[in-house]
């Protein structure tokens, strides 16, 4: 459907990629620990390391929760888009095929947060 | 000789009809589509502007002299009010975050509702509607100084408010109320009125008034409690307006049934995600509870708005098919909003805190199909952290809905550990929503809802910094730029209740009131 308008109504979107000074978005949110109360949105190069959003960017984010230490990162099963997904570290956000304003989240087996009531 | 005939004074009838349709004249040399240009394009068909009834019989001269007397009587209450100090007579200082949310979430609206009447009566034909609409639109601007003037005496004790419409504009919870309210007056006058004057004052608004008020009225705020009093005449008419309307638009013509039925559908949704900010102010903000957000949806919207849709059935409405999935969300709602200012209360204009024991026993009798289980383990290991001096402070930006522009908090439908996430692709770009319904809206009108301005993508674009500012700058803090550009000062407008400056003073200035020190 179209908007309703006496005369032409064309815009352009407010958050295209070339407005985020050579970053894309990601955003990451991670299941069953609701304490986090929404995922969250990064604004990161194209060419960063996958691994380094693991090593650099997550503690940050996610450090405080008593879960985040005891994460075995090999055994995380990663969603994109809510359809399952395997990243490699070892790869930039575009080689992993991530493009702007892609979802993922990652599961964690065996941690469901505060007593195990996904917070 | 010629007597002199006393010149019979007009009926009441008489007078509304010279005063309001008697106003109204037939352009000879302007077309009528030149004159309302706005008054096809959304599809409406109208035939007879005679055929509208005026809801109330009001004329400009009597608004005028009741008005000014209501006014008359809430300064005075207000004057009373502080010279008294009234302002230490609340239940607790954490009652005034209550205060605070609602001159920066709500007042600016009652601005906004005025320009929007404003533009929407000068668009209709019929003198009737434009007639109520002038009256509404001066009831709004009305309100918004009123209320102004209330809060300004909080103003000068209390800490988040002093810059309340800069906030409005730039805080990214307020976005939220901004930009509903965005959407409505950027739509057509007849959307407009299915909106605001039917879906908002009619629908949804005594889930907005009667909390705030009766809140206030519960703890001890005299002044806000004055103002809802004064509005509530206003609000009856504006209820009675909202009605008429929608009758009036369905009664003239079959093919409006579809048009009206998806802007009630899409203006309910709306008008309850912008609720939230009221569901956690119930159940959360006033420290003595009126009812719960829960309950106040039970009685408000499930018991009369259902009765109001049976009556609308006639006209061929229904209930809108979105009112299921908040049934689902009822249970959850205030505690998931409370939890997001938990979160983010760095970022924001008034102060959270945990619930006290007490206040987690009323929430689990209140809840308790979720409480427990869900928000109670979240809540104690947050108390248990604070305690131990590591107060929890999300400070990563969150993913928003391109719609509603609330962060991404809600559950799915029916199963409250899962976030619900939606999402669109349209031309070449990806689009987040928080529910089937604001992805639904987007849809419908993707065009309007690209250009969203959308707090935390601005930031990460560099809109968010006062003028000068050097983002890459070596130690820059985001955050605190951030809060410059908001007018809000670190450790003084923001954080937990328990560090606060307005809970210090409120405990030294009430102790000066009722002990000698």
């Amino acid at each position: 459907m179209a908007v309703a308008a006496l005369k032409e109504y064309q815009f352009a979107p407010a958050d295209t990629m070339d407005k985020f000074h050579g970053a894309q978005l990601l955003y990451i949110g991670w299941e069953d620990h609701l304490m986090f109360c929404a995922p969250f949105a990064f604004p990161f190069p194209p060419t960063m390391r996958f691994g380094d959003i693991i090593t650099g960017v997550l503690p940050g984010a996610y450090g405080y929760h008593p879960d985040f230490a005891q994460i075995d990162w090999k055994n995380v099963y990663w969603f994109k888009s809510g359809t399952p997904w395997t990243p490699d570290f070892n790869k930039s956000l575009a080689e992993n095929g991530l493009k702007h304003k892609d979802v993922i989240r990652f599961h964690t087996p065996g941690l469901h947060g505060i007593k195990g009531s996904c917070n | 000789m010629d007597m002199q005939v006393a010149k019979k004074k007009l009926g009441l009838k008489e007078r509304y009809a010279v005063m309001t349709r008697g106003l109204d004249w037939k352009p000879s040399y302007q077309k009528m589509e030149d004159i309302y240009p706005y008054i096809a394009y959304e599809g409406i068909k109208i035939h007879d502007w005679d055929k509208w009834e005026d809801p109330f019989r009001l004329t400009m001269d009597a608004y005028w002299k009741y008005q000014s007397e209501k006014e008359r009587k809430l300064y005075s209450v207000l004057d009373a009010y502080v010279q008294s100090n009234g302002h230490l007579n609340v239940t607790d200082a954490r009652y005034l975050n209550t205060v605070k949310l609602f001159v920066s979430g709500i007042s600016p609206l009652e601005y906004v509702a005025h320009r929007g009447f404003t533009h929407a009566g000068r668009q209709f034909p019929g003198a009737g509607p434009r007639v109520a609409c002038l009256m509404q639109a001066l009831d709004e601007i009305r309100h918004a100084q009123t209320q102004v003037h209330a809060i300004s005496n909080y103003n000068k004790y209390y800490n988040g408010m002093h810059d309340f419409h800069h906030a409005h504009d730039r805080v990214w919870f307020l976005s939220v109320p901004k930009s509903f309210f965005d959407d409505a007056i950027t739509a057509g006058p007849f959307e407009f009125m299915v909106a605001i004057g039917f879906s908002f004052e009619y629908v949804l608004t005594n889930l907005l008034f009667v909390p705030f008020v009766s809140g206030a009225a519960y703890n001890g705020d005299m002044g806000t409690m004055t103002f809802g009093f004064s509005a509530q005449s206003d609000e009856a008419r504006h209820m009675t307006l909202g009605l008429e309307v929608i009758k009036f638009i369905l009664q003239q013509d079959p093919a409006n049934v579809p048009i009206v039925q998806r802007w009630i559908d899409k203006w309910t949704w709306r008008g309850y995600r912008v609720l939230t900010l009221v569901a956690m102010m119930m159940d959360y903000m006033l420290p003595k509870r009126t009812m719960s957000w829960k309950e106040a949806w039970e009685i408000y919207f499930e018991q009369n708005g259902g009765a109001l849709f049976k009556d609308l059935a006639r006209y061929g409405i229904k209930m809108p098919d979105c009112t299921a999935q908040i049934a689902l969300e009822k249970d959850h709602l205030s505690h998931q909003a409370w939890s997001t200012f938990y979160n983010y209360a760095a970022a924001s204009n008034f102060h959270t805190w945990m619930p006290d024991e007490d206040e987690m026993a009323w929430l689990s009798a209140k809840y308790p199909n979720s409480f427990d289980k869900l928000y109670r383990p979240r809540y104690e290991f947050w108390r248990e952290q604070a305690a131990k001096g590591n107060r929890f402070y999300n400070k990563t930006l969150p993913m928003l809905c391109q719609t509603c522009q609330i962060p991404l908090v809600f559950t799915e439908p029916g199963d409250p550990t899962k976030i619900c996430y939606r999402e669109v692709d349209y031309k070449a770009e990806k689009y987040h929503f928080c529910s089937d319904p604001c992805k639904k809206i987007f849809e419908d009108e993707p065009e309007k809802y690209v250009q969203a301005w959308l707090p935390v993508h601005q930031i990460y674009q560099g809109n968010c910094f006062p003028e000068g500012t050097d983002p890459t700058a070596p130690g820059f803090d985001p955050l605190a730029a951030v809060l410059k550009y908001y007018n809000l000062e670190h450790g003084r407008d923001n954080l937990d209740f328990d560090v606060s400056e307005d809970k210090k003073n409120f405990e030294a200035w009430r102790g000066q009131a009722t002990k000698n020190v």
